[in-house]
């Protein structure tokens, strides 16, 4: 199933949005055009990677579909490791059939995000608090769009939101961040560029703190987990951002959904330096089916929690594991 | 998780050294190895399947080499069958007659094309040349501005204009012969391969400008996608080559591979960092190093069989497993290795070192070397041939003579016993093989159980050889040894 994507009309018209909802399934959005398109439409842009399981039909052969279910998670990047495991327990369930397979290996992975049952996204309403969610990640995977989208969904159920741009290295990083301001229509603050990102910070949650904002939104410049002074730099940001009136209630790693393996090392650094909360995958819009959050998820402990499906304001919406495994073994 | 392939072949490798022919069983189970190896590296699959078959082809029925040990054998032929794949026909880079030259760079969001175009634009002025920088992407916020400020620091100049980008590229490359420039670098949006509307629109801008070059840029961190995307950016483009970013990560790099295979185009640049000055030409052998996750473990495998006197090594083995093997062969030994380079950088590069090993490694000292030659110089020769005669006051006086305490000589002898009774073991348990295996396991032997804990048997003459010298790492390698008794079975932080 193919779905033609509208072409970025949702830019500059913010479209009401459920992105952060605390329920962990999605409610479906008030019916204000345009509604945000559902997760599992989103997902279908490919044939299935399991259509060969489901091709083997009902009298296939069990072999045949363990091997079937085994190439098709490699393929979705759930990594050698994992996808090993999974098969592992699926033989011991004893299904019978391609469909019994398959049926198994959906609740097998429905066990696996039943693990981390709490995708909500917190705020602090305590009187003279600050809530501040980081968003942190490698380069270019999404961060600054992720923040955007953000902005709008949390002002439109009623948040009084305001962004820092702590991204002080990128070439015109605080540029592309101002432009989200606007099309979300929240505050900015920006510091120069080459300034220390976390004296931004300070400065946006004093600021935030005088403007009575309940909840600051931190675009961090791309790092790699392995270059050590940027992650020791996101330390000092995250010890600042927790200074009063401030207090830090999400720290969100934005992972890329074409990432392969890597994408466990960047979730498992970046928890051990600032305490990742939850994940936010984006671009999964694509080809790709972000398959390695399963391992994240399933090793690491850390729920996804939002998902990106495109480059416009809209394109958000809570994780929903349901519809993330439907979309995964899905026609 | 991500152990290096030699590593595991090395498990392997066990059954591997049994006979004097790789095996077809045994090469299963090697190809499995490799096979997991890739796809840990993010590999696509299909790409992996095909690529064992190389592999298949080239090591079936191959004769074990004398100078390495099986496990290495198979990294090697899968090494140079990587490097063939990843390299190839390199991009012999021309010069249009009619400039400028225009180069298009595409790919999905994110990969890194804008300072990728930046990076080329400082790189070609180092070659003399005198580029033009587009900007066409005029989806992403910002991005003609984050253009203009790399730009600005490459010190080249940037055009872009309002608009619809198709436009905008075909404007582009006109100033560009308008100033007389001779390359035109034009930078686009990042698009999906299967947003169809995106695609047609950078079609219509390479039809349009006509580029003489068209790379992909992909992120090395990519996973089981970067094939897709690679074929269908090709279909739309007809790529000619690939520039390849985020090197400077800790990613594997499966996706050069992925997309080499599907492109057919060579990889032409590396990028490594996010500063403009980090960009490389791209090297395939380095690149398949990465992807197997083996360090200089090649290297030393030249060196090895470059250095590695063949009759000294068959000559010691001989006596080790007649269980002859006196602190003299120890000494012969040792001298092997260190003619290979310092025995830290040895120690480092050997296959199956991981990374606290390596560490350890590192901080041998040749001197300690040294330190157990005098003792064995020290020594009479009768006393060489069998050491069991080297009572309390022999060892004062070895002590002295060497210039070290009892204590080193105690524990110098103390592990040469250990390892004396360990190879009476394997002599007695036979390996298989003939000469060669026996020669293999010999030299493993000496690797895991002989060389290391004679240095560990050292007292540390300061304390950063501690790590080594306490033993932590090397005692679970003897532990190692040790449990599985009469098996040669390289411990696995050899
Ligand atoms: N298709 C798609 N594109 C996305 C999505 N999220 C972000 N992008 C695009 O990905 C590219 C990089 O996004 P940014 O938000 O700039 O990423 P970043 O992590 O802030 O990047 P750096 O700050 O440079 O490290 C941009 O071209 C975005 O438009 C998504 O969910 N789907
Ligand atoms: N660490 C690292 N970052 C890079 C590299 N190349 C690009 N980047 C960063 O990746 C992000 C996206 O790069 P950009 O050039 O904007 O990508 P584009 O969206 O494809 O144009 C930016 O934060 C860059 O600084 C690289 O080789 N290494
Ligand atoms: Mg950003
Ligand atoms: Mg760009």
């Amino acid at each position: 199933m193919v779905l033609r994507r509208r072409r970025r009309t949702q830019q500059g018209e913010p479209a009401p949005e459920p992105a952060t909802g605390s329920a962990p399934t999605s409610t479906p959005p008030e019916p204000t055009p345009p509604a945000p398109p559902a997760l599992r439409e989103r997902l279908g842009r490919t044939r299935g990677l399991f259509a060969p399981l489901r091709a083997l039909g009902a009298r296939g052969e069990v072999a045949a579909a363990y091997d079937a279910a085994e190439e098709a998670l490699l393929r979705a990047d759930v990594g050698v490791e994992t996808t090993q495991s999974l098969i592992s327990s699926l033989r011991q369930s004893r299904p019978v059939g391609p469909g019994g397979v398959l049926a198994a290996l959906a609740d097998r992975l429905a066990e696996v995000f039943a693990e981390n049952p709490d995708r909500s996204l917190r705020v602090e309403r305590a009187p003279g608090v600050v809530s501040v969610w980081l968003f942190v990640g490698v380069n270019g995977v999404g961060k600054t769009t992720t923040v955007g989208k953000v902005a709008l969904a949390r002002r439109e159920q009623g948040d009084s939101v305001l962004l820092a741009a702590a991204d002080t290295f990128r070439a015109a990083a605080g540029d592309q961040l101002a432009q989200w301001s606007e099309r979300a229509g929240v505050a900015l603050h920006r510091g120069a560029p080459g300034s220390d990102p976390s004296s931004v910070v300070f400065d946006a949650i004093q600021r935030a703190g005088a403007r009575g904002n309940d909840l600051v939104l931190v675009d961090t410049a791309g790092r790699l987990h392995t270059k050590v002074n940027l992650i020791e730099e996101l330390r000092k940001i995250r010890r600042v951002a927790d200074r009063p009136p401030g207090r830090v209630t999400e720290v969100l790693l934005v992972l890329d959904a074409t990432t392969g393996q890597n994408a466990l090392a960047q979730a498992r650094q970046f928890t051990e330096a600032v305490g990742v909360t939850g994940v936010v995958l984006a671009k999964l819009d694509g080809t790709a089916k972000g398959g390695v959050v399963i391992p994240i998820e399933r090793q690491l402990g850390l729920p996804v929690k939002l998902v990106g499906v495109g480059e416009g304001l809209a394109d958000l919406v809570p994780f929903d594991p349901a519809a993330f495994v439907d979309a995964l073994v899905g026609a | 998780m991500f152990d290096a392939l030699s590593e595991r072949l090395e498990r392997v490798a066990g059954r591997l050294r049994s006979r004097g022919r790789i095996s077809p069983a045994d090469l299963e189970e090697a190809l499995a190895e490799i096979r997991t190896a890739l796809l840990e590296a993010d590999v696509e699959l299909g790409v992996a399947r095909h690529f064992i078959e190389g592999v298949r082809a080239r090591l079936s029925g191959q004769a074990l080499s004398a100078s390495l040990t099986p496990g290495q054998q198979v990294v090697k032929a899968v090494h140079a069958q990587l490097v063939e794949a990843l390299g190839g026909q390199a991009l012999r880079l021309t010069y249009a007659s009619r400039p400028p030259t225009v180069v298009l760079l595409a790919g999905l969001q994110g990969a890194g094309k804008t300072t990728a175009a930046a990076k080329l634009a400082r790189w070609w002025r180092g070659q003399g040349r005198n580029p033009l920088l587009v900007g066409a992407d005029l989806q992403r916020p910002a991005a003609v501005e984050q253009l203009r400020v790399l730009g600005a620091s490459a010190q080249v100049r940037v055009f872009s204009q309002p608009g619809d980008p198709v436009s905008t590229a075909v404007a582009g490359v006109e100033e560009a012969r308008r100033l007389g420039r001779d390359v035109c670098i034009i930078d686009t949006a990042g698009r999906l391969s299967v947003d169809q509307e995106l695609m047609d629109e950078v079609r219509r801008i390479s039809e349009r400008t006509e580029p003489h070059y068209t790379f992909l840029v992909v992120d090395a961190m990519t996973g089981q996608d970067a094939a897709a995307t690679a074929r269908a950016f090709h279909d739309a483009l007809a790529l000619d080559g690939v520039v390849l970013s985020k090197l400077d990560s800790d990613a594997r790099g499966g996706a050069a591979l992925s997309v080499k295979e599907v492109v057919g185009r060579p990889i032409v640049f590396a990028s490594t960092g996010e500063r403009l000055e980090d960009l490389d030409l791209f090297h395939p052998d380095r690149m398949a190093d990465r992807i197997l996750g083996m360090g200089d473990v090649l290297s030393l495998i030249e060196q090895a069989e470059r250095t590695m006197d063949q009759e000294v090594v068959a000559r010691s083995a001989e006596r080790m497993l007649a269980g002859r093997f006196g602190l003299d062969d120890f000494l012969d030994q040792l001298h092997q290795v260190r003619k290979m380079g310092s025995l830290g950088g040895v120690l480092r590069m050997l296959p199956g070192m991981n990374r606290e090993l390596r560490q350890a490694a590192d901080q041998i000292d040749d001197r300690q070397v040294a330190r157990v030659e005098a003792i064995v110089r020290s020594m009479t020769p009768a006393e060489r041939a069998d050491p069991s005669i080297i009572d309390g006051s022999r060892r004062v006086r070895i002590a002295r003579g060497s210039g070290s305490s009892t204590q080193e000589v105690n524990q110098l002898l103390k592990q040469f016993k250990e390892m004396q009774k360990l190879m009476r073991t394997v002599g007695r348990g036979g390996v298989p093989g003939g000469r060669m295996g026996r020669l293999a396991a010999a030299r493993d032997l000496a690797a895991a159980g002989g060389l290391s804990d004679a240095l560990a048997g050292l007292a540390p003459p300061r304390p950063p050889a501690a790590d080594l010298a306490s033993g932590r790492p090397a005692a679970r390698g003897r532990k190692g040894a040790r449990k599985k008794g009469g098996r040669v079975t390289p411990p696995k932080g050899r």
